[in-house]
């Protein structure tokens, strides 16, 4: 049941061979006894998940149930979910239980699936190894001294230590595909606007963007249906006709044209990800696919724009937390002013100071346009780069992130190396594109690789095609760290 | 440019930030380290390129004009840290 796809759940649901609140009792289970190994959840709230299940039980019994009904879906902490503590990593909101929910919690309880729990994360999604929580690291299961990447670590191993069937992750500039990638499991982040951002805590507004996180592509199709669609509260939500994501999974691949960016493959790769990548392209020409070389010339300077751009919203954006209307106050202080200072100081940890700070200055008076609007303009001619190549391939592929899960603790001091290990995924969250990330193999130390896929604007059905039909002939995904099967 | 320490206690002010002076020496030496690779934006010509502000070019949505919220203010207050008579309370600010 642990390794089941969520096509096979909903079927075992349907057959009555176990009713959702056994499932969601077993995934409890083992999220309660594993959980103090990897840190995985933030908060379990059994009564709650078990209320959810048996209501969903109802659903079932009464046959009115969809696709995802009675299935429990982890939740990152980023997502407001009525009821639950939404701490979003940090002590700042270590207290807050958020009043509504997210759209995306609203979508899927609508569908009927149980909310299994509030999963790990850096704080504020700042990070790439969820090293930064409030609540402490989360550890990968394929080695547990190792990081699972971030910022949504904690939803990434809740689905590779199989105690979750799925869960939802949030991207700004690659928390789902590189923690995906770094735990063997596979997500997607989509173009930007499907997915509303109604009750996501935002970071930085212009680059977030909710997506899937699940062992398969097919999964993902599935939750991604669920999830996406027009919001009128999330004011950069587009206006769509409603996609079934899981039209295209089936259809033959033969002729797509896969572009590869030399960018991707060149200085700064790890040896074992690089073999891992070229055996999947291999595995994609055996299915017929076409490869040809694209050039994306700006990707070197897409981690210093997005660390101008990403701090400069999150410096506005997290403004709000001055300890008036939720969540952290300091106990003591001499005035207003003094209030918000020590409240901020207190409250947040070490790498959103420094991101709050660096936003703050290249915001400043004399440095807007030398900084800020430098690095909007090299965000457009990032997302030209894209535009360019997508006239010559399908869908871009290459490896998501330029080495496998690196060891606890070996990064933190030194916060620019830790930012360059985003080089492959942040180039499509400031073109906007959608890109994913699958299971190709395993690096050294048997850790796991992503190759990551890349598709022009709404182009979702057909890179989860193309991930499908290469997960039809590989048996990665499937594959459980030792020890938890 | 190089930043000073005194550039870093502006900014935490400006952020509202209580820094203590380790922290902030820490911190600027993190800055310099993370400016140097913001630096190399300096070196890409963007003569003439329109600045791209948002992830697509999108108009905003306009809607008509009527109240669609509910007054929920006592579920929002229920959270807050300090509120009286429907009021978000903080220290005093007029003497």
């Amino acid at each position: 049941m642990i390794n089941s796809s969520l096509t096979e759940l909903s079927s075992a649901l349907a057959r009555k061979e176990i009713s959702s609140a056994e499932l969601t009792q077993l995934f409890l289970d083992r999220a309660r006894r594993l959980n103090p190994a990897f840190n995985a959840f933030i908060t379990l709230d059994p009564q709650a998940s078990l209320a959810q299940a048996r209501a969903a039980d109802q659903r079932i019994a009464q046959g009115k149930a969809q696709p995802l009904t009675g299935i429990p879906v982890a939740l990152k902490d980023i997502l407001c979910t009525k009821g639950w503590l939404t701490t979003c990593g940090s002590r700042i909101l270590s207290n807050f239980v958020a009043p509504y929910d997210a759209h995306v919690v609203e979508k899927l309880e609508g569908a009927g699936a149980v909310n299994l729990g509030k999963t790990n994360m850096d704080e504020f999604a700042m990070g790439s190894s969820s090293e930064t929580s409030h609540y402490g690291p989360v550890a990968n299961p394929w080695d547990r001294g190792a990081v699972p990447g971030g910022s949504s670590g904690g939803s990434a191993v809740a689905v590779a230590a199989r105690l979750a069937p799925a869960a939802l992750g949030t991207d700004t500039g690659g928390s789902i595909r590189q923690p995906a990638a770094m735990c063997g499991i596979s997500g997607l982040k989509p173009t930007y606007g499907v997915v509303s951002r109604y009750g996501l805590i935002a970071f930085a507004s212009s680059l977030d963007q909710c997506g899937p996180m699940a062992k398969s592509a097919a999964d993902l199709a599935l939750l991604l249906s669920t999830v996406a669609g027009f919001d009128p509260r999330d004011s950069t939500s587009l206006e769509r006709p409603a996609e079934d994501y899981s039209h295209a999974l089936a259809e033959p691949i033969a002729g797509l044209r896969i572009g590869l960016p030399k960018e991707f493959f060149g200085e700064g790769l790890s040896a074992d990800v690089g073999v891992a990548v070229q055996a999947a392209i291999t595995e994609y020409q055996r299915l017929g696919c076409r490869v040809v070389d694209v050039d994306l010339p700006r990707t070197r300077f897409s981690v210093p724009a997005y660390y101008v751009l990403a701090p400069a919203e999150a410096s506005s954006n997290l403004a709000r937390f001055d300890g008036v209307r939720y969540g952290y106050r300091a106990p003591q202080y001499a005035d207003l002013r003094d209030m918000y200072m020590k409240t901020r100081a207190q409250g947040f940890g070490a790498e959103v100071k420094r991101r709050i700070l660096v936003g703050t200055y290249v915001l400043s008076h004399g440095y807007y346009e030398a900084y800020y609007l430098q690095a909007q303009k090299i965000r457009r001619l990032i997302a030209q780069d894209f535009a360019e190549a997508f006239q010559r391939c399908d869908v871009i592929m290459g490896p998501t992130s330029p080495t496998t899960a690196f060891k606890l603790g070996t990064r933190t001091a030194d916060p620019v190396q830790m930012y360059l290990s985003d080089i492959y995924t942040i180039p499509a969250p400031l073109a906007g594109i959608p890109g994913l990330s699958i299971p190709c193999g395993f690096g050294d130390g048997k850790r796991p690789v992503g190759l990551q896929i890349m598709g022009n604007y709404f182009q979702e059905a057909r890179m989860l095609n193309a991930a499908h039909q290469y997960q039809r002939v590989t048996d990665w995904h499937l594959r459980i760290p030792p020890g938890l099967d | 440019m190089s930043l000073s320490l005194d550039d870093v206690r502006r900014i935490a002010q400006l952020a509202r930030l209580d820094l203590s002076d380790a922290e902030a020496r820490q911190i600027l030496a993190q800055l310099q380290t993370i400016f140097v690779l913001i630096g190399e934006l300096q070196s890409v010509d963007t003569h003439g390129i329109e600045p791209m502000s948002h992830a697509r070019d999108v108009t905003l949505r306009l809607r008509e004009d009527q109240v669609t919220e509910q007054d929920q203010h006592e579920l929002f207050q229920s959270i807050a840290p300090q509120v009286e008579s429907g009021l978000y309370l903080v220290p005093r600010v007029i003497e």
